[in-house]
């Protein structure tokens, strides 16, 4: 079975009002994540091949090519797990 | 004069690349790396001296209690205390805190007193005592910040009266790198009557620090953000206050006596000399022994060079900063004001966004609202992007970090 797991190595909350979600990819999956994330979602624009800014459905996000992401307005967990499969899977 | 290219060589992690970049760490104000001094020192205590301190009778435990005493005795002098009888080790400077919180304000602070904490604290010199004043019913009276994030004197001045039982309020804000005159809040403070208890995690890695001299009646600070290892920390209490207050913990080492009453079916108990009343618990000798080799190398370099480099270095990023037609400064503008410490924005991003950025050339940021929310309320932000410098840091890293930011204002 195809879990988040096998890609996402972190979840963190962040400190601040916006409550953003940052993920953290396996340091060894992060390349292949990236490319698949890139594939599903829209990018909006791209700075450097550094940023990558998405869209995927009504989510907005940011992944880096360091292997993190950020997530912004995710209502919980189970919202944020839901999008992860669908973007990596 | 300080050498930071010499002193970049006693820190082994200074040679790690991050996403194959050189590291920068400006994130000194969270915690700060280690020399090999320290690493070494820690290592040879396991290595050579390890047993549990006092009442033991064999040589390891009198070598390891010989250096546990050391290391208090060296932070005495650091700061000026009398002597080690004055320096209590605890965890960090948020037990610190709750020391003097739960030892003295549980029994010294009644339903019509006030305590009174600035708006510019780190939430562990806000939550203990909103905590404790549910217990003890007491008044906490918030002194104002000026627009800029400099401590509001005249407010203060305001609020203190002969309700006052104690001021509490940091030496340096570790959000804007604000220095508060400590020893002119502590002057006001004691003719009042109240003791004043300073919040010293940004202060005593970074500047000269002397209790004689500023009079404060509690200091507490973290050996973790000078150099020190995690786990360790001090609460400096000027003698008579400490043997006034009851232990904060018991267990084994604070107490000299437990005697069973069989009549009375209590035990009866006295309490050890200071420091140790104050410390229950085997304690982190590991870690004191790694914070006195920690003082010992920031002694070396001199609190004034240290202070003067971080000085160098604000001022010069600033500079740099502000030429960012996008970056905004939070806080004053003048280096002279602050200690090392630079909160900022770049308009139309996160700071986590911009931390993100960072972190792909390798350049370890803080972003968030550094446990300081009512700050950042004050500040009207949503939260801020913060550098901080060390003793290894150079201008040749800020080169770097600045080149970055230039990249992330195209978005």
């Amino acid at each position: 079975m195809p879990a988040v797991d096998d890609y996402v190595a972190r979840i963190e909350g962040t400190c601040g009002k916006e409550k953003d979600v940052i993920v953290i990819f396996k340091y060894g999956k992060k390349n292949e994540a990236i490319a698949r994330i890139l594939k599903k979602a829209k990018t909006k624009k791209s700075i450097s091949g550094i940023i990558f800014e998405m869209t995927f459905k009504n989510f907005s996000f940011r992944v880096y090519s360091s292997g993190k992401a950020i997530f912004r307005s995710i209502k919980d967990k189970g919202e944020l797990q839901a999008l992860l499969f669908e973007l990596l899977f | 004069m300080l050498n930071p290219q010499k002193i970049r060589k006693d820190f082994p992690i200074l040679r790690r690349r991050i996403n194959n970049y050189p590291l920068i760490y400006f994130d000194n104000a969270a915690t700060t790396q280690k020399p090999k001094q320290v690493i070494a020192a820690i290592e040879g205590f396991y290595e050579n001296h390890n047993a549990n301190v006092h009442r033991a009778v064999h040589t390891l435990s009198q070598e390891a209690s010989e250096l546990y005493e050391n290391a208090h005795e060296e932070v005495a002098n650091f700061i000026s205390a009398n002597d080690m009888e004055e320096i209590i080790f605890v965890r960090g400077t948020t037990e610190a805190i709750n020391l003097v919180a739960y030892a003295w304000g549980l029994r010294n602070l009644k339903s019509d007193d006030e305590v009174i904490v600035s708006l510019m604290e780190h939430h562990s010199n806000i939550v203990p005592w909103e905590l404790l004043s549910k217990i003890g019913k007491f008044k906490i009276k918030y002194v104002n910040v000026n627009n800029d994030g400099t401590f509001n004197y005249e407010d203060f001045e305001n609020k203190i009266s002969k309700k006052t039982k104690i001021v509490c309020v940091s030496h340096v804000s570790n959000v804007s790198g604000v220095v508060n005159n400590v020893k002119t809040l502590a002057e006001v403070t004691h003719e009042h009557g109240a003791l004043i208890l300073v919040d010293g995690a940004q202060s005593v890695p970074h500047l000269p620090v002397n209790v004689k001299d500023s009079d404060v009646d509690f200091l507490a600070f973290s050996g973790h953000k000078m150099l020190g290892p995690t786990g360790i920390g001090v609460l400096y209490g000027k003698h008579e206050i400490l043997e006034m207050m009851e232990p904060f913990q018991g267990g084994g080492e604070m107490i000299r006596e437990v005697s069973f009453n069989s009549k009375l079916q209590r035990c009866s108990i006295t309490w050890n000399d200071l420091p140790w009343k104050f410390e229950a618990g085997t304690p982190n000798i590991a870690g004191g022994i790694g914070l006195m080799e920690a003082v010992k190398y920031l002694r070396r370099i001199g609190m004034e060079n240290i202070k003067r480099h971080e000085c160098v270095l604000t001022e010069y990023a600033m500079q740099h900063l502000q030429k960012l037609p996008k970056a905004k400064i939070y806080g004053p503008r003048e280096a002279s004001a602050k200690c090392g410490i630079i909160p900022f924005g770049i308009g139309g991003l996160g700071s986590h966004d911009i931390a993100l950025f960072l972190d792909n050339y390798g350049v370890m940021v803080r972003s968030g609202f550094h446990c300081a929310q009512p700050l950042h309320q004050i500040f009207k932000l949503q939260s801020s992007v913060r550098v901080s410098f060390y003793i290894y840091n150079i201008r040749e890293e800020i080169d770097r970090f600045i080149e970055a930011l230039k990249e992330i204002e195209q978005i």
